[in-house]
């Protein structure tokens, strides 16, 4: 990795996340309840989007793949939201939390990377 | 929202991802599992506990300190990664499934359970 392509990729690092800021915020006024589900969907279609990238231009592999969508999904969230439901007794949405995210994340990467080798 | 805390979120962002990306030249991949993201996933996991019990958050208002947001949603929110998660338990499913189930057996478990240390941790710090 060259410095350049360091820094450009630390600068689409920050650009996700302020989009994963704009689209938490946009699902969660579009939702009732406390389910979290902005960054459910942030990790589902980042993960989809890096499918895309990672089998279409492996190229833009560190750019916009660990850069871009690597800054726009999180894994630190996403615990720390499974664990807010279960300390607030939601207790089944807590484990729907845990695993409906990786299933549905995975799900998207296969389709992603399916959808990527078609471009 | 604001624009300030949006700024700040980019910031942060940058700083965690260029973290992140310095972890991946350090850790060398230990044969195909990896390794580095798996490190940066569980080591952001703990403390974003840390700073859970240190700095309340109630995200669905949109209700905590700048400072919060700037570490939380900014720094640690890039220095961790979903898409790189999902995508690289595909491909290691495809090379080597079994490493892949530890890997998001690990990955999963490791993670939840350092999210409960940090934040019993950031409680006992704010306790002394």
């Amino acid at each position: 990795m060259t410095p350049l392509i360091f820094l450009l990729a630390s600068i689409a690092g920050g650009v996700g996340a302020g989009l994963r800021y704009l689209v938490d915020i946009g699902v969660m006024s579009l939702t009732r309840g406390r389910f979290p589900w902005g960054i459910v969907v942030v990790n589902i279609t980042g993960a989809f989007a890096l499918g895309v990238v990672t089998a279409s231009i492996p190229d833009a592999a560190l750019v916009i793949g660990a850069g871009l969508l690597g800054g726009y999904t999180t894994f630190s969230t996403a615990m720390l939201d499974a664990l807010a439901l279960w300390r607030d007794g939601e207790r089944p949405a807590s484990i729907a939390h845990l695993f409906g995210t990786f299933a549905a994340s995975v799900a998207a990467a296969l389709a992603g990377l399916g959808v990527g080798t078609l471009v | 929202m604001t624009l300030r805390r949006l700024l700040l979120v980019i910031a942060g962002g940058m700083l965690g991802t260029a973290a992140r990306l310095g972890i991946g030249l350090l850790i060398p991949n230990a044969g195909l599992l990896p390794v580095a993201t798996l490190v940066a996933n569980v080591a952001g996991a703990l403390l974003i506990g840390v700073l859970a019990a240190r700095l309340p958050f109630d995200r669905l208002r949109d209700r905590g300190g700048d400072i919060r947001v700037f570490l939380g949603t900014g720094i640690l929110g890039g220095f961790t990664t979903y898409s790189a998660f999902a995508v690289g338990s595909v491909q290691l499913w495809t090379d080597a499934p079994l490493l892949a189930v530890l890997y998001v057996v690990m990955t999963l478990g490791i993670g939840l359970a350092a999210a409960v240390l940090g934040m019993r941790w950031g409680k006992t710090k704010r306790r002394a």
